[in-house]
């Protein structure tokens, strides 16, 4: 019993760290009004040059350094896109996921000869109490990434929260034109946000591959970047919310991990469904009405009533 | 404005920059990777127009993502985005399966049956994201995410089930023949058929080596029925008004969340309909245990955007998005370039496609020079 709960915690967390690095991304580009649908495009590009990247240098922290590098960069592109530009954020967002996991494919099979994964790096990112733990608490042992994202977490509520730029970037979320008569730099803080959230997603796809699967292949990446956008929303845009998103998300992940390997006649099929219509549930029950910050989504333009 | 700008704000121009500029990048990118751009790109054109089969097999691979991209145009007409398409058009596969593999009546009754099946299923589904977007108010974003991953393992199901499952495949049985839309599909399996086609290389080359269907003269159609009931109808004009602006409609007196649960409804009723032709058309007429999702509704969606919305657009940006991932694999096939590639150039052409509003403002910035008052 006891070793099932472990269990049931190791996976909850495992399954929602990618998540929730990518969500805590989703959290403080929308709280600067800028959307990033694109997350998916980043973690899978992240996700294939933190691979890559530990696979030829050995160290999975460098790895993990790249995948962060790569999303920022490609954040960039839909910053310049969606802020200097005024681009429609959707549309720009709905390109980068084409671009990411077709880049990361086709850079891919240019890397490693027209293979659509690239080799097992041979370090992954190691465990919090080391390689030795066994039996109900070495379910515990998690990936060091766990931690990572929970300090993350923490340390973004508290920038958002607690301090000036905090404030600053959610009056540029909420009311751009009235940050900017304060001096506030709506541009600079919708940048810096934007690639911040780029860097988080990279890291989320990193987290997969360096510390879960240990190589890139065209499955790494399916579907969380669109989760942890969900989360963001479900967490109604704060970082604990979201955190708290993904860890039910992951804990449902779990649950059907845990009830499939049982003895029940529920089909496989059906299981997997849990995590989706159990957050569907939740949100009717007791989430209910969503509202994104005010001017998420709207390119900010001086003088515009 | 002179005669250039104004050319230049014409949406049709600026999707072609978009497309010349995708083109562009894609070369660039061939070019560090190594590979010769121009032969690339020759290869990618012959495998689209070199026969008529590649032209035949092209509109047939465009036709579901013609169809998705309506549906997703229409719910983006109420300010909805339907990102959901994918979870929709997987339901009516299944839907179409089921209800073709169940029932076998005259083709007049089945076909219509089973197009029903599709319709109605992705409708109901896009339908449920709507009503809770209506009546409680949950982002139509998060709710769509979740319905996607819950029909792709109610697919998964479906497929697994003894009554449909075929034994040692990953798909179903194929649905009953007398569902198909395939044009002449019994006539030209007959010895008779085969003959008479053979005399013509053009029919040969694609009635008799493509899945030739009813789909395309069907999304023809629709795009036009939609963008008669969008612009020309009091109903259309509700929906749109929705989209402009909810409270300015609420004012007006129009009921916006009957109009949002209206508009999920014909939106994922269009994807389940092109689901439903997709199954009774296209060979192998079953649906397959899926692994991850197969993009037909993403792709869809990167379809309406490239059309900016229009429903008659949404015919040739299909065209363009079938044709392209079409031709990619000739591409792979003569020159060995990933035909990832093409998603990479889809990508960069929907994304300046976000961009090229600006062409026009930087052109008049330049052509005007230092004189700020010249009209």
């Amino acid at each position: 019993m006891i070793s099932n709960i472990t269990l049931f915690i190791g996976i909850m967390l495992m399954y929602s760290t990618p998540l929730v690095f990518a969500a805590l991304g989703g959290v403080i580009t929308e709280r600067a009004g800028v959307t990033n649908l694109g997350i998916e495009g980043m973690m899978s590009l992240g996700a294939f040059v933190g691979a890559a990247a530990a696979y030829s240098t050995g160290n999975p922290w460098i790895g993990f350094a790249a995948a962060g590098l790569v999303g920022g960069v490609v954040a960039f592109f839909h910053a310049f896109a969606s802020i200097t530009c005024r681009a429609d954020q959707t549309i720009s967002g709905i390109a980068i996921n084409m671009i990411g996991p077709g880049l990361a494919l086709f850079l891919c099979r240019l890397m490693y000869d027209g293979a659509t994964m690239t080799h097992p790096i041979t370090n992954k990112i190691p465990k919090i109490f080391g390689s030795t733990l066994k039996g109900a608490l070495g379910n515990l042992n998690v990936d060091v990434t766990v931690v990572i994202a929970l300090i993350f977490a923490i340390l973004i509520w508290f920038l958002l929260y607690k301090t000036k730029w905090g404030l600053h970037i959610r009056a540029v979320g909420e009311h751009p034109a009235a940050a900017d008569t304060m001096g506030i730099n709506v541009f600079r803080t919708r940048y810096v946000c934007t690639v911040a959230s780029g860097v988080l997603a990279g890291f989320g796809g990193g987290a997969m591959t360096l510390a879960i699967i240990s190589q890139f292949n065209p499955t790494a990446i399916s579907g969380q970047g669109f989760i942890a956008l969900a989360a963001v929303i479900f967490g109604k845009w704060t970082p604990h919310g979201a955190y708290g998103a993904c860890l039910l998300f992951g804990g449902a992940q779990a649950l059907t991990v845990i009830l499939g390997g049982g003895a029940f006649a529920i089909p496989s099929e059906i299981l997997a469904m849990l995590p989706y219509v159990l957050t569907i549930v939740i949100l009717i029950l007791f989430v209910g009405r969503s509202a994104a910050p005010k001017a998420s989504g709207v390119p900010y333009e001086k003088g515009a009533r | 404005m002179n005669k250039a700008e104004y050319i230049l704000r014409k949406p049709f121009v600026k999707t072609l920059i978009a497309i010349v500029l995708g083109f562009l990048v894609a070369g660039i990118i061939l070019v560090i990777a190594g590979y010769p751009p121009i032969e690339s790109l020759k290869a990618l054109f012959d495998g689209v127009f070199s026969s008529s089969k590649h032209l035949s097999n092209v509109i047939i691979k465009s036709t579901p993502l013609i169809m998705i991209g309506i549906g997703v145009a229409f719910a983006f007409k109420t300010g909805l985005f339907n990102i959901g398409a994918e979870g929709q058009f997987i339901i009516g596969c299944a839907a179409a399966v089921v209800v073709g593999i169940e029932c076998d009546f005259h083709p007049v009754i089945q076909i219509p049956l089973v197009l029903l099946a599709g319709a109605v299923a992705g409708g109901l589904y896009g339908g449920f994201i709507g009503l809770l977007k209506a009546r409680f108010g949950i982002h139509e974003v998060l709710t769509s995410i979740m319905m996607n991953w819950i029909a792709l393992y109610f697919s998964n199901w479906v497929c697994n089930l003894d009554r449909y499952h075929k034994p040692d495949t990953l798909g179903t049985y194929t649905v009953n023949k007398s569902g198909y839309t395939k044009v002449l599909s019994e006539w030209k399996m007959t010895s008779e058929g085969k003959e008479t086609l053979l005399e013509s290389e053009f029919l040969t080359n694609t009635l008799l080596k493509t899945d030739v269907n009813i789909g395309i003269i069907v999304a023809i159609i629709l795009a036009a029925i939609v963008s008669f009931l969008l612009f020309r109808t009091a109903k259309g004009y509700e929906l749109r008004a929705v989209g402009f602006n909810k409270f300015a409609a609420e004012f007006a007196g129009i009921n916006v969340n009957k109009n949002i649960l209206h508009s999920m409804l014909i939106s994922g009723a269009i994807c389940g309909l092109a689901a439903a032709l997709y199954i009774t058309g296209n060979s192998p007429h079953s649906i397959a245990t899926l692994s991850a999702f197969e993009n037909y509704g993403f792709n869809g969606l990167s379809v309406c955007l490239i059309a900016a919305s229009s429903p008659i657009g949404c015919i040739f940006a299909g065209l363009l998005f079938g044709g392209l991932i079409y031709g990619g694999q000739s591409m792979q096939y003569a020159v060995g370039a990933p035909s990832e590639l093409i998603n990479i150039v889809i990508g960069i052409i929907v994304f300046f496609v976000a961009l090229t509003h600006v062409i026009p403002i930087l052109f008049a910035k330049f052509s005007k020079g230092g004189k700020k008052h010249d009209k």
